[in-house]
């Protein structure tokens, strides 16, 4: 009896989260398309419904009937593989991420998140860096040379960041004392960490804007130079994939700077959930403004600020954290 | 040790970073680029023949499509080479109309310049504020000409109209407003750090070269060469006003964004000073043989009309002989070379586009540049395809 409850706990926790996450995804590319029309001194989408609500449905629709082009000399296995894999684990990895507190239910205890995994961090990035495998083969399997270009530089953008993204983040889990990342929550029950570790937060949201591949960092697409680098021959369906993967990893990233520096679902008075979304939301804002003011590096500055400044720094960080966490 | 291979990549004719239809043949040694052709040609639709064919005001149409961006300065240039081959005086109030809408131009181009060029290195913003400006600009111009686009408005002769109520007004608020809308685009690219890495040292040109590959405009200003054809050789009454030409130093791709930022401020102040101490009189030379009389005139008199029908249909025949008559566009020295043999047709006219042979400098600079650098670099140079083919 316990394992089937269990079970249709983790099912129903699984289709809240998955559909709430593509709702938010959807209107995402809708309230990211208004902020930078705000800035742009322009309106945004608002022909579809009023104040464009329900232009994402349209795009959706629209994708969903374009005609689906495979390339003659694309690889077709990989070519069609490879923006499932995107899609899939920018979905998985937000299974990790702890949206709120226990909640008491039926007279059970049901945490809210869908795996608590003692090893969270180490999933994470272990994800994080499969899904830059969806750019490198969908750039390299579609058979053309922009789309090699873009998932070249996927993968040297991948290798400059990746090492110092985990660095940044070893000084939280000194603090914390875990992995698990409901557990890196309670240990910011009384301070979040953005207070003890700043320039972490600082040096995490410039990592965490190479990951997900956006602006000043947007290499594999660089649309002015690649004509749009990695997706350049994808359409219909798999192209839109492509773009929620995109969307859903922004999402996650934020949510995880949430989690790992302002406190992930805790304050006062309102609902655990509440909270995170609001935070995380407030993150989402910062990468869509961060879009609108910045243009775009080349990719060898990228690198050399990846192993030349953002490394060395990471480090220091994090001798400097265990330092203080052994004297105290 | 593997073999290396070089890799060949088409960029063009359809890219969104290369300006219209112009195909670089790029080979690339990871993203380092070795050798570069610039293919050409895609835009041609044939102008300097066509215009072999058309009399001389019907010619000046054609004027408006080679650099679209700028349609005024190429009439105005057309305009001036012709009037020299007839020797026409043009009154001043036309003059100063003249410099004040190739600089209200200028501005337009220069926008629509700082507009793309940042779009092609990612900073998304800055495109929209200056198409805000453009806009405004574009709307002055429809006011004066009928048209944003291809006004054909400088007429062989002086002007095809005088400016409307209230335009002045409306240049007025505009120059006061405009010097604090560059400040807004130079606090997102001038000191920008990324904007400075992207195109400080990239695809630099020394004065030597550039003056060798017959560079003009900006790109030769910001190798620290001071020609600007409106000081060098003044028309138009450019002599009467009071301004600066920017210089670069380094002659990279941001000191040619420094210059032209720099030329916009000075392009406010002559429009500044064009419309303050515009003179009153007539907009059309004194010239019964090639200036068709005024509509007025065409009512009342049927010696006028005859004269309007006769120059309409007809044109007007020119003495024989050869002259160069040349401007400084937004691009660069902008020049008509028109030989006429007697007749109400050109023999030949020949354009010197500025594009074309800023264009002709493109391999020498991005050779052992990366791919991304193509990019800024082209729109650096800030072509025109229409001007390139003709």
């Amino acid at each position: 009896m316990e394992t089937l409850y269990f079970v249709l706990e983790s099912l129903i926790k699984n289709i809240v989260v998955i559909a709430c996450l593509m709702l938010f995804v959807a209107y995402l590319t809708l309230a990211e398309r208004k902020i930078l029309g705000y800035i742009q001194v322009r309106v945004g989408p608002n022909r579809v419904g009023p104040f464009g609500i329900w232009q994402p449905i349209a795009d959706g629709i629209k994708s969903f009937f374009k005609e689906d082009v495979i390339p003659l000399n694309a690889d077709k296995p990989i070519y069609i593989l490879a923006p499932m894999i995107s899609f899939f684990t920018a979905l998985s990895m937000f299974a990790l991420i702890p949206f709120g507190d226990k909640i008491y239910l039926f007279g059970r205890e049901i945490k809210l998140v869908i795996a608590d995994v003692d090893v969270g961090i180490l999933y994470i990035f272990a994800l994080g860096t499969l899904g830059e495998y969806g750019i490198v083969l969908g750039g390299w399997s579609s058979g053309n040379k922009y789309g090699i270009l873009g998932s070249l530089r996927a993968a040297a953008q991948m290798i400059s960041y990746e090492v110092a993204l985990g660095i940044i983040l070893m000084g939280t889990i000194i603090l914390a004392g875990s992995l698990r990342l409901t557990e890196i929550v309670q240990a910011q029950r009384n301070t979040w960490f953005i207070v003890y570790q700043p320039f972490a937060f600082l040096l995490y949201v410039v990592a965490a804007l190479a990951e997900i591949n956006r602006t000043p960092f947007d290499m594999p697409e660089s649309e002015s130079e690649l004509a749009c680098g990695f997706n350049i021959e994808y359409s219909s369906m798999k192209f839109a994939l492509f773009m929620i993967a995109e969307y859903a990893h922004l999402v996650t990233v934020a949510a995880l700077c949430t989690t790992f520096f302002l406190g992930g679902w805790l304050g006062p008075v309102l609902p655990g959930p509440v909270w995170f979304i609001l935070k995380t939301l407030v993150m989402i804002f910062v990468f869509i403004w961060i879009r609108g003011t910045f243009p775009r590096l080349r990719y060898d500055h990228i690198m050399k600020f990846g192993w030349k400044v953002l490394f060395p720094l990471a480090l220091l960080n994090l001798v400097i954290t265990a330092f203080f966490a052994t004297l105290s | 040790m593997a073999e290396t291979r070089t890799m060949t990549i088409n960029m063009g004719p359809q890219h969104p970073a290369t300006h219209g239809v112009l195909r670089l043949l790029l080979e690339l040694d990871g993203e380092i680029i070795t050798k570069v052709v610039p293919h050409i040609g895609y835009l041609h639709r044939g102008v300097e023949k066509l215009s072999e064919s058309m009399t001389y005001p019907q010619a000046l149409t054609l004027t408006d499509r080679l650099d679209y961006t700028s349609a005024l300065s190429n009439n105005l240039a057309y305009c001036l080479a012709v009037e020299k081959l007839l020797d026409l005086k043009i009154p001043k109030r036309a003059q100063y109309l003249r410099v004040l809408l190739a600089e209200l131009q200028r501005l337009a181009a220069h926008l629509l310049w700082v507009a793309t060029h940042a779009l092609d290195m990612g900073a998304m913003t800055v495109l929209f504020y200056a198409f805000r400006e453009r806009e405004t600009i574009l709307g002055m111009l429809e006011q004066v000409t009928g048209a944003r686009l291809t006004p054909s408005f400088v007429r062989i002769g002086g002007l095809a109209k005088d400016i409307p109520d209230g335009f002045a007004a409306e240049v007025r608020a505009f120059v006061e407003d405009f010097p604090r809308r560059i400040d807004e685009y130079e606090t997102l690219l001038t000191d920008n750090i990324i904007w400075k890495k992207r195109t400080q040292n990239i695809a630099p040109m020394s004065a030597d070269e550039a003056v060798n590959y017959g560079v003009t405009g900006p790109v030769l200003r910001a190798c620290g060469v001071n020609y600007d054809v409106r000081k060098a050789y003044p028309y138009s009454g450019y002599d009467e006003f009071d301004f600066e030409i920017p210089l670069g130093e380094r002659g990279d791709v941001y000191d040619r964004y420094v210059v032209r930022l720099k030329e916009m401020r000075q392009s406010n102040r002559i429009i500044d000073q064009a419309i303050n101490n515009l003179p009153t009189g007539p907009i059309l030379a004194d010239s019964a043989f090639a200036v068709p009389p005024d509509k007025e005139a065409v009512g009342k008199d049927i010696a006028a009309l005859i004269r309007h029908f006769k120059i309409a249909q007809e044109g007007f025949e020119t003495p024989r002989g050869e002259v160069y008559a040349s401007i400084e566009s937004s691009k660069g020295e902008l020049g008509f070379y028109v030989v006429s043999d007697g007749s109400n047709k050109p023999f030949r006219m020949r354009i010197r586009p500025p594009s074309f042979i800023n264009l002709g400098a493109l391999p020498k600079m991005i050779e052992g540049q990366m791919v991304a650098d193509v990019v800024a670099a082209i729109g650096s140079i800030d072509i025109v395809l229409g001007e390139i083919d003709r």
